[in-house]
């Protein structure tokens, strides 16, 4: 086996990947959630000052990843890779966010897992000598994924309650090599496979996802021969309140116990009585928006010490869908780790 | 009393519509075109007549209404000219809703734009 | 893992799912869709009273009746209210007509992004056009066995 893998889907990397800086940049809806005092740009509306959503998703790309640039004290030049993602047709809104700020460009997709796979290719860049210093983000927008994925946002449908709301966001973090012991750093990488449970009701993305991220952290536990109590925190994406019960459930019935260490990125966004949001968050943007306004700083500040970040993803389309196929879920982990502040807190 | 009629059988129609968006999870367009089609076998067995002497809007304002009236339509075009009548009629009598439903949503896209949940 | 045994973890995960995802609010819903449904049709018949009233014939007034009906409804989408009437009613609003016209205003207002023609134009059928169609086959084989019908009898 290559000396840096622990296993099927563990890498561990030589050197501590630092995450230089996080940016992020919300929509309305969460801006007024439990989180909206720590973004940092909140839009007043949805349109952004553009004229169509899709143009105002690569805005919000374009302003957040150089607010990101601009917070670890660097320019465009000083990046090596930019790696994007978000839920569009061919990833357009990172492409037309990006195109003007020209740095070689990688274009993801894990649907919202695009964070999670974003920053372990970023960080596996870095650690392999390639790159020093790689920006990496993910974007969605509540009305342009609406009107992809499911009906014009006018029809007057009802939503079940295991449905859950696409964030309006982007969430961007620049990783390099040439870190310091205040920043929290990347130590291993996680890649799950794709996972499929024969859900097929794309209204209840959190239990078409749920298999994908509890297999990867059952892989993770065994590879490592660590115990959910190594972290402070995990998180994985935008499973909601029915996905994160199933993920809670599937650990268990392998003997792993999550207890309240275990939270999801879904359930953090939006406040789900007050907004109206049924499962919770959705969308690349809510897990890349909860790290980088949220858990970003814990870390920073020393207050997590460890944590293990898995942003889930539904691996759908419309058509896949229309045709009646299931829905696959994947996951891609990566473990956080922070030295800040020993002894003071 | 017309009206408390027209009130309870469209409250019905739309609750088994409801029960199926619940239940089966069919999406709404999926429920409109079943209703049409119930509508127009309902109208062609001469089953849906009665509801509609009965409850008036009650039974033509839901989309069952509309498939009735498709049934009606056809069966009076063959009475009036025969073979080709089968082609016409329902689409005639269908003519003024999906005119008016096309001719008003056009419009509105003129003048409107997409509002954000 | 072999076949039979993915499908039995297959249908092991989707009772899992089923206890773990909360049910609509089925009764609630059924009440809304009830009352909601009821108080379009109740204004459908005050129409029909009142154009009958006027002397329209029954076809004319039946019409009249739609045709004001799939205004207000597309009126309510082009201002954004309908959407949210819509969720509190559920199909108390979708099974009537004014659904239909709904179904109709929506795409049309938000593909006008797309184009005129091929936004507009096109994406306007996205829910009417297989009501249309499937209307009208049905329609189409209803006349054909009536027409067989009379050549029999």
């Amino acid at each position: 086996m290559i000396r840096k893998r622990l296993g099927r889907h563990t890498v561990k990397l030589d050197n501590p990947v630092y995450i230089a800086s996080a940016a992020s940049t919300a929509g309305k809806k969460e801006s007024e959630g439990p989180l909206g005092e720590f973004f940092d740009i909140t839009l007043g509306d949805d349109k952004f000052g553009e004229s169509t959503w899709e143009k105002a998703e690569s805005r919000i790309v374009a302003e957040n990843m150089q607010l990101a640039i601009k917070k670890a004290s660097m320019t465009a030049s000083d990046i090596d890779y930019c790696i994007t993602g978000d839920l569009l047709n061919q990833i357009t809104a990172s492409v037309f966010g990006i195109k003007e700020i020209n740095i070689p460009f990688v274009g993801v997709y894990g649907a919202c897992s695009t964070m999670g796979e974003a920053m372990g290719l970023g960080a596996m860049l870095i650690d392999g000598g390639f790159a020093e210093n790689v920006l990496v983000g993910a974007s969605s927008h509540f009305c342009a994924a609406e009107k992809q994925f499911r009906a014009p946002l006018g029809m007057g449908s009802q939503r079940p309650p295991t449905s859950t709301w696409t964030t309006t966001g982007d969430g961007a973090v620049v990783l390099t090599k040439n870190g310091n012991d205040g920043m929290p750093f990347i130590t291993e990488v996680l890649t799950g496979d794709i996972v499929d449970m024969n859900i097929k009701d794309p209204n209840n993305m959190g239990a078409a996802m749920a298999p994908a991220a509890a297999e990867l952290m059952t892989a993770y536990f065994k590879e490592t021969k660590r115990e959910p109590e190594y972290f402070d925190v995990i998180a994985t994406g935008d499973l909601g309140y029915t996905g994160k019960t199933l993920v809670t459930e599937l650990l268990a019935s392998e003997g792993w116990a999550l207890d309240s260490r275990y939270t999801d990125c879904g359930i953090e966004i939006f406040d789900k009585d007050s907004q109206d949001t049924h499962s919770g968050g959705s969308g690349c943007a809510c897990s890349a928006l909860v790290f980088t306004a949220k858990f970003y700083k814990l870390l920073a500040e020393g207050k997590i010490k460890k944590m293990l970040f898995m942003p889930t993803g539904a691996l759908m389309s419309p058509t896949s869908s229309q045709q009646g196929e299931s829905i696959p879920g994947i996951a891609h982990g990566v473990v956080i780790e922070s030295r800040c502040c020993n002894g003071h807190i | 009393m017309d009206i408390f009629k027209a009130f309870w059988v469209g409250g019905i129609i739309c609750v088994i519509g409801q029960i199926l968006i619940d239940k089966t999870k069919l999406q709404p367009g999926r429920i409109l075109v079943m209703y049409v089609c119930i509508g127009c076998v309902l109208g062609a067995l001469g089953l849906y007549k009665p509801l509609v002497d009965y409850a008036g809007a009650g039974a033509t304002v839901p989309l069952t209404g509309f498939g009735y009236n498709l049934a009606k339509g056809v069966i009076e075009e063959v009475d009036s000219s025969g073979f080709l009548g089968i082609f016409t009629g329902g689409l005639k009598a269908a003519a003024g809703g999906i005119s008016g439903a096309v001719a008003f949503s056009w419009l509105a896209a003129v003048f409107f734009n997409p509002k954000e949940k | 893992m072999n076949q039979s045994e993915k499908i039995k973890k297959q249908m092991e995960y989707s009772h899992m799912v089923q206890k773990a995802s909360p049910d609509s609010p089925i009764i609630m819903d059924c009440v809304k869709a009830f009352v909601s449904g009821g108080i379009i049709c109740s204004i459908g018949q005050m129409l029909r009273n009142y154009f009958t009233g006027q002397g329209l014939s029954q076809d004319d007034t039946g019409l009249a009746v739609s045709l004001i009906l799939i205004a207000a409804s597309v009126l309510l989408t082009g201002l954004g209210l309908f959407g949210k009437i819509g969720k509190f009613c559920g199909a108390g609003t979708i099974v009537p007509i004014t659904g239909f016209a709904n179904s109709v205003a929506s795409p049309a207002i938000e593909f006008k992004k797309e184009g005129w023609v091929f936004g507009l134009g096109a994406k306007m059928f996205q829910v009417a056009g297989p009501v249309i169609v499937y209307g009208t086959v049905t329609s189409i084989f209803v006349g054909i066995i009536y027409y067989l019908a009379k050549l029999v009898m």
